[in-house]
C-alpha cells in the first residue's frame, strides 16, 4: 500500500500522476508489495521547476532515504504477514483507526461491524480481516467520492472557499486555479481574506504563478464587496471560474460566520445561483474538532463540497469518515503538498489504502 | 455534542459508591470510560495509554476518606493527575543570554508561528519594555515575509527584512549581527511551516538553531490537532532542543488534547495560548482550565470544592432518602434547596458551572435570581407545614395568607407553585440520571450532573 507513502516523500521523489497510480491499484488492498511497485513503476519527472531548484541540494540523499525506507516497509509488511484472528490484532486495528482519527464512536461501529462478521465465522485469518476492515471504510467512503464537475455556462461558475484559519485555503485556491486552467477553463481569483496580514499579497503571487487575474481591494476592505466586484468583472469578462478566497474563522465566531453569509447573499444578486460550489477546507491534521466545523459552516453556509489538506504528513485525515457518516457532503480534493502541483482529486481506495498502512517510522 | 467526561462517568462510577477502597476491579469500567474520554479529546493513543496507567496505579488501593465516595475520590485522582502531569502556570521566557535573546519557532504549517511572533514581540515590548526585532526565515511560504512585516509595523518594533533569494541560515545570521550592533534585547527568527517528515525541511531548522543558539525554542501548535500531535511532537522534540511549547487557536471549541500529547511527549512546558488573530490575543498558560477542558467538565472540579464546603450535609442526605424512595419533591425540599443555593453564592453562580447547566426550565434559571431565592423562601416560610407538603390545597384564600405573610403578592405564590411544579417535574423526567442524583450527591458533595 505505498501510494501514500510515496506521496509523502514526494517533495525530493519522481513525480506520478496519481489518477495512473490508482488505475493500476490491485482490488485486493492487502496486496501490498504488488501496489508499492506499480507505484515506484510509473516514475515521471517533476513538472514544477520552481520546486527542481530547491530540490536539487539534497537530491541524492533524500533518493537514498526514501529507498531505505521503502524496503523498510516492505519488510515490515513481510513480517506482519498472515495470522489468525486473535484480540491482539483486533485491538492493533482498533488502533490503527484511533490514530488516523477517525474517532471513538465510528471506529467502535467500524470495530462492531468488524466482529460481526468474524463472528459469523466469515473472516478467518488476519489478511482477511484487513480486507474486511477496508471494505467497511470504503462502504462508508465511497459515497463522499463526488468530483467538482463545472458545467459549461455562460456566467462564471463561483467557488467561494472558506475554512478555519490555516487550514490551507489560499494555498488550495492557487493549486486549484492551476487544474482548472489546466482543464481549458478561464479562472480569475478574489482576494475576500481582507483581514489577515499579507493575504492579499499571498493570493497575488498564485495569480502571477498561474496567470490569472486577481480581483483585490486591499486590506481592510469589506470582504463581500471585493467578492462582488470580482463576480461582475469576471462576467464582464467572460471568466469561466471565479475562485474567491475567505479570511480564515473559527466556526464558533458569529459575527465572522455572519460576514460569511453576506458574501453568499450579494453574490446571489449578481447569480441566484452563485456560489455555485461552496467549498469548506479541512486542515488534515484535525482531529474530532473537523465535525464542528464542517457542521458550523455547513449550516450558515450550506457545504457542497470539501477539501482536506496537508496529507503528505503523518496526519491521516480518518475524521473523515465520522464526517461521512454525519454530513454527507462530497470530499472534492486532498493537498498533499505546498506547490501548486500538489492537489488530488479524492479517491476513496486509496485515501482507505494510506489510512490503513502501517507506518514504519 | 460530546459526551463529557462526567456524563460518562455517571454511567459506569456509581458502582463504585458503597465500596470502601478502589481496587482493580471497581475502577476498570471507569477507567474506560477515561481512556474514551480523553480520546474524544483527540489525545493520542500511546498518550492516553499511558496516563490511564498512571491513574490506574495512583488510584489503586487509595482508601476513600471520609465522606468522599469512591467515585469522587476517583474523580479527584483524574483531575489531579491530568493538572499534575500539564505542569506548572508557567508563562515566563527565559531570556537570560547575552543580548539580544533569541526566540526561534518552529512547527507545522498553519499552526499559527507568524501570528505568535508578532504576539510576543508585542508582548515583550509592551510588558517587559524590550527592544524588540524580529525577522522572517520563511523563504517558501508566499507572501511569508511581508506578511510579518505587516506585522511588525502594526505593533511598531524593529523588521529586519529578509528576501527569497537568501538562505535561511544566512538570513538568521545577518539579522542576528544587525541585532548586535543596534543593541537589541531580544530578535524573534519566525520559520517557515514544515513537516516532520520532511527530512530536508527539519536538517534546515537544525542548522539554523545552530547557527544562531536560540534561548527560547518554542513549537507552536494548533489545539485542533488530533492524533498526529504525538508524532509531530516527538519529530520536533528529536530534531531540535525545544525549550517549549505554544498552543494555538484555542479561542474555538476544540477539546484540545493535543496540548497533553505535547506536553507528556516532549515534557516541555506549555507556555502561552494563543486565544484570537490579534497580536494581544496571547495568554498565560493555566493547567487546570486546561485540563478541565480536555476532560469537559466545566469547572467541575472546582465546584466539588465548594459545594464540600457550604452544603448542610445532613438536609441533602434527607432529601436523598426521600427521593431515592419516590417520594415527593414538596416546597419544604424546595425550601432547603433555595437555601443552600443562596449559600454557595446562588443560583445562576452555580448553574453556569455545570456541565449542561444550561438545561434547567428558563423559567428557573430566570428566578434563581438571590432576591428572587430569598423571596421565595420567604414564602415557603410563611406556609403550613401541610402546605408546604401538599402545595395542591393552597387555592385563593391560602394564596392569600402566605403572600402576606411574606410581605409580597398573590402572583408571586403563583410564581412560586409555577416552578415548584416544573422543578418537581423536571426530577422526574430525570429521575435516573438527573436531579435526584444531585440531591443524593450533594450530601456526598459532588455536584449535579456528576451523577453519584
Ligand atoms: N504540507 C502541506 N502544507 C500545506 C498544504 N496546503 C497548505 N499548506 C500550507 O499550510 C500553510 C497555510 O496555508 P494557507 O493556504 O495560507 O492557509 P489559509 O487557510 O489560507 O490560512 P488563513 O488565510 O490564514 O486562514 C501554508 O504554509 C501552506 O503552504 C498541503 O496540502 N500540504
Ligand atoms: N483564532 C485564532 N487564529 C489564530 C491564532 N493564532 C494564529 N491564528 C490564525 O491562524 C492562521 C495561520 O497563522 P500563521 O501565523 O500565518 O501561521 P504560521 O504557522 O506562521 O503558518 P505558516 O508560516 O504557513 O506555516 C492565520 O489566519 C492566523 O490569523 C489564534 O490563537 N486564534
Ligand atoms: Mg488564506
Ligand atoms: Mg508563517
Amino acid at each position: 500500500m505505498g501510494i501514500f507513502s510515496f506521496l509523502k516523500r514526494k517533495k525530493s521523489a519522481p513525480e506520478a500522476d496519481a489518477s495512473q497510480h490508482t488505475n493500476q491499484l490491485p482490488a485486493s488492498a492487502s496486496d501490498d508489495n504488488s501496489d508499492e511497485s506499480s507505484a515506484s513503476a510509473t516514475p515521471q519527472p517533476a513538472s514544477d521547476d520552481r520546486q527542481l531548484a530547491a530540490e536539487q541540494t539534497a537530491s541524492l540523499e533524500k533518493r537514498l532515504t526514501k529507498t531505505r525506507s521503502r524496503f523498510r516497509d516492505t519488510f515490515l509488511d513481510f513480517f506482519l504477514g498472515n495470522k489468525p484472528i486473535d484480540d491482539d490484532l483486533l485491538e492493533e486495528l482498533e488502533g490503527q483507526l484511533i490514530t488516523a482519527d477517525v474517532g471513538v464512536d465510528a471506529t467502535q461501529r467500524i470495530m462492531d461491524a468488524l466482529n460481526n462478521r468474524v463472528s459469523r465465522s466469515e473472516v478467518n485469518d488476519s489478511d482477511a480481516l484487513r480486507e474486511a476492515l477496508t471494505q467497511e471504510l470504503l462502504d462508508i467512503i465511497l459515497p463522499s467520492e463526488a468530483p467538482l464537475e463545472i458545467p459549461d455556462s455562460d456566467s462564471p461558475f463561483v467557488i467561494l472557499v472558506v475554512g478555519v484559519n490555516g487550514s490551507g485555503k489560499t494555498t488550495t485556491i492557487g493549486k486549484l486555479a492551476k487544474q482548472l486552467t489546466e482543464g481549458g477553463k478561464s479562472v480569475m481569483l478574489a482576494a475576500g481574506d481582507t483581514f489577515r496580514a499579507a493575504a492579499v499579497e499571498q493570493l497575488q503571487t498564485w495569480g502571477e504563478r498561474n496567470q490569472v487575474p486577481v480581483v483585490s481591494q486591499g486590506s481592510g476592505a469589506d470582504s463581500a464587496s471585493v467578492i462582488f466586484d470580482a463576480l461582475q468583472s469576471a462576467k464582464a469578462r467572460n471568466i469561466d471560474v471565479l475562485i474567491a478566497d475567505t479570511a480564515g474563522r473559527l466556526h464558533t465566531q458569529s459575527g465572522l460566520m455572519d460576514e460569511l453569509k453576506k458574501v453568499k447573499r450579494v453574490l446571489g444578486k449578481i447569480d441566484t445561483a452563485a456560489p455555485h460550489e461552496t467549498l469548506l477546507v479541512l486542515d488534515g491534521g484535525t482531529g474530532q474538532n473537523a465535525l464542528n466545523q464542517a457542521e458550523q459552516f455547513n449550516e450558515a453556509m450550506g457545504l457542497s463540497g470539501v477539501v482536506i489538506t496537508k496529507l503528505d504528513g503523518t496526519a491521516k485525515g480518518g475524521v473523515l469518515f465520522a464526517l461521512a457518516q454525519k454530513l454527507p457532503v462530497p470530499i472534492r480534493f486532498i493537498g498533499v503538498g505546498e506547490t501548486v502541483d500538489d492537489l488530488q482529486v479524492f479517491q476513496a481506495q486509496p485515501f482507505v489504502d494510506a489510512l490503513l498502512k502501517v507506518d514504519a517510522s | 455534542m460530546f459526551d463529557s467526561l462526567s456524563e460518562r462517568l455517571g454511567r459506569t462510577i456509581k458502582n463504585l459508591s458503597g465500596q470502601g477502597r478502589l481496587t482493580e476491579q471497581n475502577v476498570k469500567d471507569t477507567l474506560r470510560e477515561v481512556r474514551m474520554a480523553l480520546l474524544e479529546a483527540d489525545v493520542a493513543l500511546p498518550v492516553v495509554k499511558q496516563f490511564v496507567e498512571s491513574v490506574r496505579e495512583k488510584a489503586l488501593g487509595q482508601e476513600v476518606l471520609g465522606s468522599l465516595s469512591p467515585g469522587q475520590a476517583f474523580i479527584k485522582v483524574v483531575n489531579d493527575e491530568l493538572v499534575a502531569v500539564m505542569g506548572e502556570t508557567n508563562s515566563e521566557l527565559n531570556l537570560a543570554a547575552t543580548p539580544p535573546a533569541v526566540i526561534l519557532m518552529a512547527g507545522l504549517q498553519g499552526a499559527g508561528k507568524t501570528t505568535t511572533v508578532a504576539k510576543l514581540a508585542r508582548m515583550l515590548k509592551e510588558r517587559h519594555r524590550k527592544k524588540v526585532m524580529v525577522v522572517s526565515a520563511d523563504v517558501y511560504r508566499p507572501a511569508a515575509i511581508k506578511q510579518l512585516n505587516t506585522l511588525a509595523d502594526d505593533i511598531g518594533v524593529t523588521f529586519f527584512a529578509s528576501s527569497v533569494d537568501d538562505k535561511p541560515v544566512d538570513i538568521a545570521n545577518a539579522a542576528m549581527a544587525e541585532a548586535k550592533s543596534t543593541f537589541m534585547d531580544v530578535l524573534i527568527v519566525d520559520t517557515a511551516g514544515r513537516l516532520a517528515i520532511d527530512e530536508d525541511m527539519m536538517a534546515e531548522i537544525s542548522q539554523l538553531h545552530s547557527a544562531i543558539k536560540p534561548a527560547e525554542t518554542l513549537f507552536v501548535v494548533d489545539s485542533m490537532t488530533g492524533q498526529d500531535a504525538a508524532n509531530t511532537a516527538k519529530a520536533f522534540d528529536e530534531a531540535l532542543p525545544l525549550t517549549g511549547v505554544v498552543l494555538t487557536k484555542t479561542d474555538g471549541d476544540a477539546r484540545g488534547g493535543a496540548a497533553l500529547s505535547v506536553r507528556m511527549i516532549t515534557g516541555k512546558p506549555i507556555k502561552f495560548i494563543g486565544s484570537g488573530e490579534k497580536s494581544d490575543a496571547l495568554e498565560p498558560f493555566h493547567p487546570d482550565r486546561v485540563a478541565s477542558r480536555i476532560l469537559g467538565m466545566g469547572d467541575v472540579v472546582s465546584l466539588v470544592e465548594e459545594v464540600q464546603a457550604k452544603v448542610d450535609h445532613n438536609k441533602a442526605e434527607r432529601l436523598a432518602k426521600k427521593m431515592q424512595k419516590g417520594k415527593a419533591f414538596d416546597l419544604a425540599d424546595l425550601r432547603d434547596q433555595l437555601e443552600q443555593m443562596v449559600n454557595m453564592g446562588g443560583m445562576s453562580a452555580l448553574v453556569d458551572k455545570l456541565p449542561g447547566g444550561g438545561a434547567l426550565p428558563p423559567g428557573f434559571k430566570a428566578g434563581a435570581g438571590d432576591v428572587e431565592t430569598r423571596r421565595m423562601i420567604a414564602l415557603v416560610n410563611s406556609m403550613t407545614p401541610q402546605e408546604r407538603k401538599y402545595p395542591a390545597v393552597l387555592k385563593g384564600s391560602r394564596k392569600k395568607r402566605v403572600a402576606a405573610g411574606a410581605g409580597l403578592q398573590v402572583q408571586d405564590v403563583n410564581r412560586l407553585l409555577k416552578q415548584h411544579a416544573q422543578m418537581s417535574k423536571m426530577m422526574k423526567k430525570m429521575s435516573k440520571g438527573g436531579m435526584a442524583k444531585m440531591m443524593k450527591s450533594m450530601q456526598g458533595k459532588l455536584p449535579p450532573g456528576m451523577g453519584l
